[in-house]
């Protein structure tokens, strides 16, 4: 027997299941958390942190994503000091890449651009990386820019969830973190990938893309992933 | 009534936004009747005056000559705004910053030329090791990001400005817009 919750979203009341995330009821009562790595159909697993959001009486900041709603529970999802923190990971996430929009296949469809422009990010005050990353074109079909990955491995988790396939993975750590395929070889050589093109869809920036996109051509196509989700839901 | 006197520059850039600002097409001439344009690649003046209410700069810092002509431009100017994405981000020219100067040097200089190839060290200006956007030299008091802002963007900025307004960009343009 699922329990139904009461609790209060930027001082709206609304109700949700108790397997549910403050994200889904903030959702489905039209409040709207900014958020990065979550993608409808994916585990959550919090990495972005663009969707923290102030819960009264617990002293640090929650991932919406990641956590579950409770009884009288008051989520704050939109104070100063959240939109202030959000913007901090915005300009962290360009500083830390090499993120050049006038010259990317994904501009004007770009996950990361537009939340920029959602939060107001209009410069980037902390000083750039400019990391030396590496591109592989191995691929027939894809390609993959390091210099665009924000890390949200939602490549990995379609990878491995959806088509399983398990092709994606990370190494190393920090900074130095890069997603690699099977065991840290040329994309092209790689024996598990099944060339389903599903990383190169719910990659939310020009990171991964076709190959044959110019400036700005590279759109994605990822609402299969919901309908996928929800047949294997019914399945069970 | 007194103009607004009103500097444009192009440091690391490709005039796209100059061209873009041009691109205001006949509204140029309702503007020309309230400002004084007293430095500008679009006028005949070589030396940067002082007192200027507002300077548009495009492009990155990217040589000494930038460098120097930036800090000048600074402290003569009331009001910076950095247009474009080269002045806000790096954009294009920041591309060299993971390889290097050096690097581009060799392959813009040296690897092509058939007979005493050499890395030109006078007239032309030195280039910095790193590319910066404007705000990492001066400081910014407006961000107009674009690649190249629209000319609508500018045509905002500049009558915001002359009303004495600071113009809300958020709605009007983005880094690669």
């Amino acid at each position: 027997m699922t329990r139904v919750f009461t609790l209060t979203i930027d001082d709206r009341e609304a109700t949700g299941r108790e397997d549910e995330t403050i994200l889904q009821v903030a959702r489905d009562h039209g409040i709207t958390i900014p958020r990065l790595c979550q993608l409808d159909g994916l585990s959550n697993i919090g990495a972005c942190r663009l969707c923290v959001v102030e819960v009264r009486g617990v002293p640090k900041l929650l991932p919406a994503c990641t956590t579950f709603i409770n009884e009288g529970m008051e989520v704050y999802t939109n104070s100063e000091r959240l939109q202030k923190y959000r913007r901090t990971i915005i300009e962290m996430l360009f500083a830390e890449g090499n993120h050049i929009c006038s010259v990317c296949v994904a501009n004007g469809h770009c996950e990361l651009q537009s939340m920029a422009i959602q939060l107001g990010v209009d410069h980037i005050s902390l000083p750039y990386f400019y990391p030396k990353r590496t591109v592989d074109a191995s691929h027939e079909r894809y390609a993959l820019d390091r210099n665009r990955c924000i890390l949200c491995t939602r490549c990995v988790r379609v990878c491995a969830e959806i088509e399983g396939a398990h092709t994606w993975d990370l190494m190393a750590r920090g900074s130095q973190t890069t997603v690699i395929t099977d065991l840290h070889q040329p994309w092209g050589t790689s024996e598990s990938c099944t060339s389903c093109g599903k990383c190169v869809q719910v990659c939310p920036t020009g990171a991964l893309f076709e190959k044959g996109n110019a400036v700005g051509e590279m759109t994605k196509h990822n609402s299969f992933l919901k309908t996928l989700a929800e047949m294997r839901e019914n399945d069970k | 009534m007194t103009r607004t006197r009103i500097a444009t520059v192009w440091l690391d850039g490709c005039s796209g936004c100059h061209m873009s600002f041009l691109d205001i097409d006949e509204r140029l001439l309702a503007l020309a009747d309230q400002i004084d344009l007293v430095y500008s690649p679009l006028v005949d003046c070589k030396d940067f005056p002082d007192q200027v209410d507002v300077t548009l700069v495009e492009g990155a810092v990217s040589s000494e000559e930038d460098l120097e002509k930036i800090s000048h431009i600074r402290a003569r100017t009331r009001l910076l705004v950095s247009l474009g994405d080269c002045a806000v981000t790096g954009n294009v020219p920041s591309l060299r910053n993971s390889v290097g100067a050096e690097a581009v040097l060799q392959r813009a200089y040296l690897d092509p030329a058939l007979l005493n190839p050499q890395i030109p060290d006078l007239v032309v200006p030195r280039l910095l090791p790193v590319v910066r956007p404007i705000h990492s030299v001066v400081k910014v008091d407006l961000y107009v990001p674009g690649c190249p802002p629209a000319a609508d963007t500018i045509y905002y900025v500049v009558t915001e400005l002359l009303a004495g307004r600071i113009p809300d960009i958020a709605d009007k343009t983005r880094f690669g817009a």
